[in-house]
């Protein structure tokens, strides 16, 4: 059927009329379409680009190096590393079981771990590494490496961790550090994005815990491409963190090896400060724990052992522990008497074994008594009644006063954990704690330090670091930062007499080098070393009417736990002071007897700087000092040049 | 009425016919399609193996096929017109009846090596039959109710067949292609204003469908809808391949980022980016320079057909003409919006870029019926 023109020509319009119609709607949309694109693309490219930029682009912190702690020698007492570890990639690794079985052949596991492992994988994102052992031996780090290729999605890995290569030496003095812990995050008020980090380490407690801003340093940032399933692609920028600073502490490795060897087994504490710069060159609590059980994530067995142990290994029994000091703290009440002007020098009181206050009958240590007794003798003889006595005239205000004044009773500001005040208890402070007035027999037990007198070994040591410098000796345990040395101090004068100093120094003389003295048998023979020192012995309870009626009437006669403690404070060299040295035993028993040995082991070794000569032990002693330092496993530290930046 | 007085020209004959070709047309959808190829290369991370290097091979296929049906006689066309139709609705009701089922619809036709949606063919025979029809019907009668009914029902049947897979987005394009050849024939316009009334109407009574006993939609098509009144209510599921798509688009700026440095492809933020959200990619990478430079050369596509459509003076040749070209604008408009956050999600390709064999075979030989009524169109 063809058409006749006409037709053609009519349909031809009709086409061309509706074509341009058509035509001109065609154009309208795709014009929109061009205006939209100009929009997004123009002036909204910023915008998109931004958005486009946080999916893929994300920022990823490197840990730190920690900064390391050497010892005053530069020897290395808290390190870092290689940490061998291994993790699997849910992701990459395609069958898991398959791949943790095979795994196994290569790293020992037993089946409970490896099932905890599969649950771990199973609850991560599949594109998260997990980490399948920590800390491997340089075998099974290498057995893995050499068969990644049958060990999908398993990738070695070497990250530093921290080590304490002392072991327990420093474990009170440095604490350790530890994962951080969601509540370690919920204390911090802006937390350092890189604790975030998984199996970042930060210091849990002591000096780590303390100084962490120090050792911590700066994170570095890398900025990775990412793709929409998380996997990192590539590395876009990368810029590297700071190592935390090195800090030289003033402890002496030597010294402290020695000391916590010398408490052994005992439940003690040791402190050693050079009194002319106030610098602790040891500082040992006893027993002590290997920090690095802590830090590897300690196993529960191990734990309660260490939380059951009744002489509480995890105390830090220096600057945490606060006892009565005993006799230790006869100096503070001669000096506050001498001060006052109560007495002199030249003032005598008569012991008859014992002193009636308010209608209490007060005992001195010696029943028998000791007569007429100076200041000096008082000391040499620890004679109760005389501070019975003084305490009476002098006031418990100003024996508190002086206790501060010297140490007792005040924070010393150290980078340890819960370093406790003590205290010097007087008028007010007991109305405020008990809501009860002061009365005469509280200042006749604080006198010779029981009743409610409480005080660290650490606030002994500086106790008797003020007494043997007559100056405001603070401790310190940081001798350098980076090899910048901390400015070591000029220590004030405390304002005592001169006088009055040397009588408490000379009755501590006596007590070791004359005849009468308590601690007669701990003296040093070497003359240049002289030793200076005061026994005590406090009492955690007394003997009661039942157990005396038992017959037991002798302190070593009672269960571990409720015998007296022993202590032990001394300086030396007399004439120009060096060192001061408190030790307390817990429970020990006599001062002289269990501390004054210790402490004058642990004094003479400082003073030597190494295990000191025989000769400068008493004669009869020299056979069983000898045996005893050939029993211990002494380290002879290799000083790398003093303070030298060694690093990891 | 002069300058309808001019001579009919004789169509040219034999190997003559391969300099009449529209080879303007030609270079344009090579043009088109090498942007495609470039854009499957980048997509598959810079591999031409594993989608570039087929779709050129069918490209090739299908360009020979294209410019060989410009040579047969426009007479087949009109012919075969009929029988491509029924052809297709049988196969139609063959995918609904043994279809395979894909994507929560039956659409495919596993014909051993090829798998045929039958769907795509009939959008091409749709346009031939009605333009046939038109060129058929007695002009006087074109806006006569009852012959107004008859292409209606002929839309209607496959478009029914075609909403049963499910697939809204194709029964829509089967009207709407359907439509375009009705409006170029000279159907009154009243009639497309009551269509278009009678369209919110539907729409209005699907969306209040939702929920009750008698809901229109299939949920997830719903979802579709929610989405795109709003993606950001639901980033992570339904809202994430269109937000996606836009950060990609809008972050290309005026320049892009550079051929194989779109992050959003690279690193798989883009979902089905070899296939209907390859624009994005595209615009990702070269910006609004080369976004726009393909939208022009879709443009100038359709405008070399009106003009050919036009200048074409056999009522048949020129409404298949118009319809093919319809359809294809049809189908990078369409896509085009949907990436751009104009127009919901719905499975529609962006043509000759978008990887995928017989769509481009099916556009292409279309495009050979394009051909073949230009060359023998009477001049």
């Amino acid at each position: 059927m063809r058409k006749s023109p006409k037709d053609m020509i009519d349909s031809a319009r009709i086409v061309s009329r509706r074509g341009v119609m058509l035509g001109v709607i065609q154009a309208a949309v795709i014009g929109t379409l061009a205006w939209r694109l100009r929009s997004m693309q123009v002036e909204h490219a910023d915008e998109y680009r931004l958005l486009s930029d946080g999916n893929s682009i994300k920022f990823r912190l490197l840990p730190p190096v920690r900064g390391l702690i050497h010892d005053r020698n530069g020897l290395v007492i808290a390190g870092n590393e290689q940490n061998y570890r291994a993790t699997i990639t849910r992701e990459l690794a395609g069958n898991v079981d398959e791949v943790v079985a095979k795994l196994r052949l290569l790293v020992p596991m037993s089946d409970e771990e490896a099932a905890e492992l599969l649950a771990g994988i199973a609850k991560r994102s599949a594109s998260t590494p997990v980490s399948i052992g920590d800390h491997l031996s340089w075998d099974e780090f290498s057995s893995i490496a050499v068969n990644a290729p049958a060990l999908p999605g398993v990738q070695p890995e070497s990250v530093l961790s921290r080590v304490y290569p002392r072991r327990g030496d420093f474990a009170h003095v440095l604490g350790y550090v530890g994962r951080v812990s969601d509540y370690d995050l919920s204390k911090m008020e802006d937390p350092d994005p890189v604790l975030m980090l998984p199996e970042f380490q930060f210091g849990k407690v002591g000096a780590e815990n303390k100084l962490e801003p120090i050792l911590r340093g700066k994170a570095g940032i890398r900025k990775v491409e990412v793709n929409a399933a998380g996997r990192e692609m590539r590395e876009l920028s990368r810029q590297e963190g700071q190592q935390g600073a090195t800090l030289q502490m003033t402890l002496d490795a030597g010294l402290q090896n020695y000391a916590v060897q010398r408490l052994g087994e005992e439940s003690a504490a040791a402190v050693v400060i050079d009194v002319t710069n106030g610098d602790i060159m040891a500082i040992a609590s006893n027993p002590v724990f290997d920090p690095n059980l802590f830090v590897r994530g300690i196993s529960s067995a191990d734990y309660k052992a260490l939380t059951e142990h009744d002489h509480r290994p995890l105390a830090d029994k220096t600057v945490q522990g606060v006892y009565p000091p005993g006799s230790t703290f006869k100096m503070v009440t001669l000096l506050a008497g001498l001060e006052a002007g109560v007495i002199n020098d030249g003032s005598t009181f008569f012991c008859n074994g014992a002193l009636e206050v308010a209608g209490r009958k007060f005992h001195c240590w010696s029943r028998g008594g000791h007569g007429h007794v100076n200041p000096v003798q008082s000391l040499q003889k620890s004679c109760d009644v005389f501070y019975y006595e003084t305490a009476r005239a002098t006031g418990i205000d100003r024996i508190a006063a002086m206790a501060r004044r010297l140490g007792i009773g005040v924070e010393h500001d150290l980078p340890m954990s819960a370093v406790a005040t003590g205290i010097a208890p007087d008028r007010a402070w007991k109305q405020e704690r008990f809501d009860q007035p002061w009365v005469i027999g509280d200042s006749l037990n604080a006198s010779i330090g029981q009743g409610f007198v409480l005080a660290s070994p650490l606030q002994l040591a500086v106790m008797t670091a003020r007494v043997a410098t007559g100056r405001e000796v603070k401790p310190r345990l940081v001798r350098a930062i980076d090899g910048v040395p901390v400015e070591t101090p000029e220590f004030a004068d405390l304002g005592l007499s001169e006088r009055n100093l040397r009588v408490a120094r000379r009755g501590m003389d006596a007590v070791i080098n004359s005849a009468a003295g308590t601690a007669g048998k701990s003296r040093i023979v070497a003359e240049e070393w002289r030793m200076a020192g005061k026994t005590g012995t406090s009492q955690v309870r007394n003997i009661t009417a039942a157990e005396r009626a038992r017959g037991v009437t002798r302190n070593d006669q009672l269960p571990w736990n409720r015998r007296d403690h022993a202590l032990f404070v001394c300086y030396a060299p007399f004439d120009a002071p060096k060192y001061a040295v408190s030790v307390i035993v817990e429970h020990g028993g006599g001062g002289s007897a269990v501390a004054a040995p210790i402490a004058r082991d642990i004094l003479l070794y400082a003073l030597a700087g190494g295990v000191p000569p025989l000769t400068a032990y008493p004669d009869g002693q020299r056979g069983q000092i000898e045996e005893m330092h050939r029993n211990m496993r002494l380290i002879t530290p290799v000083a790398t040049s003093g303070g030298g930046s060694t690093r990891a | 009425m002069s300058y309808l007085d001019y001579k009919v020209a004789e169509p040219p004959r034999g190997i003559r016919k391969f300099l009449a070709l529209n080879w303007p047309l030609a270079f344009l959808l090579a043009a088109v399609a090498s942007v495609g190829f470039l854009t499957l290369y980048s997509v598959a991370g810079g591999n031409i193996d594993t989608w570039a290097r087929p779709q050129m091979e069918r490209f090739a296929i299908g360009m020979v096929a294209m410019l060989g049906l410009g040579f047969v006689p426009i007479w087949f066309w009109r012919g075969i017109s009929v029988l491509a139709y029924v052809i297709c609705v049988l196969l139609l009701v063959a995918v609904d009846v043994i279809g395979h089922v894909g994507m929560g619809a039956q659409r495919w036709l596993d014909l051993g090596p090829v798998k045929l949606q039958p769907s795509e063919l009939m959008k091409i025979a749709l346009v031939l039959l009605l333009a046939a029809y038109y060129g058929w019907l007695d002009l006087n009668k074109v806006s006569r109710p009852l012959w107004v009914l008859i292409p209606v029902v002929l839309i209607l049947i496959p478009t029914a067949l075609v909403l049963q897979q499910p697939d809204l987005g194709t029964s829509l394009l089967l009207l709407m292609g359907g439509g375009i050849v009705m409006f170029a024939a000279g159907v009154s316009l009243w009639y497309f204003g009551a269509v278009i009334a009678a369209g919110v109407g539907v729409v209005w009574t699907v969306l209040e469908s939702r929920g009750t006993t008698w809901q229109l939609l299939h949920d997830y098509q719903f979802r579709r809808i929610d989405t795109f009144l709003d993606p950001t209510q639901d980033p992570q599921g339904a809202g994430y391949n269109i937000i996606q798509a836009q950060i990609a688009l809008g972050s290309g700026g005026w320049s892009g980022r550079g051929f194989m440095e779109g992050t959003q492809s690279r690193l798989n933020f883009l979902p089905e980016k070899h296939t209907d959200f390859i624009f994005t990619t595209l615009a990702e990478e070269f910006g609004f320079v080369g976004a726009g430079s393909l939208l022009l050369l879709y443009a100038l596509i359709i405008g070399f057909c009106l003009y050919s459509a036009l200048t074409n003076r056999d009522r048949f040749a020129s409404l298949l003409t118009i319809g093919i070209a319809g359809t294809f604008f049809l189908f990078f408009s369409i896509n085009m919006a949907m990436v751009m956050g104009l127009l919901p999600v719905v499975g529609v390709p962006l043509p000759l870029v978008s990887y995928g064999g017989t769509a481009m075979m099916i556009l292409l030989m279309a495009f050979g019926m394009v051909q073949s009524a230009h060359v023998n169109r009477p001049r």
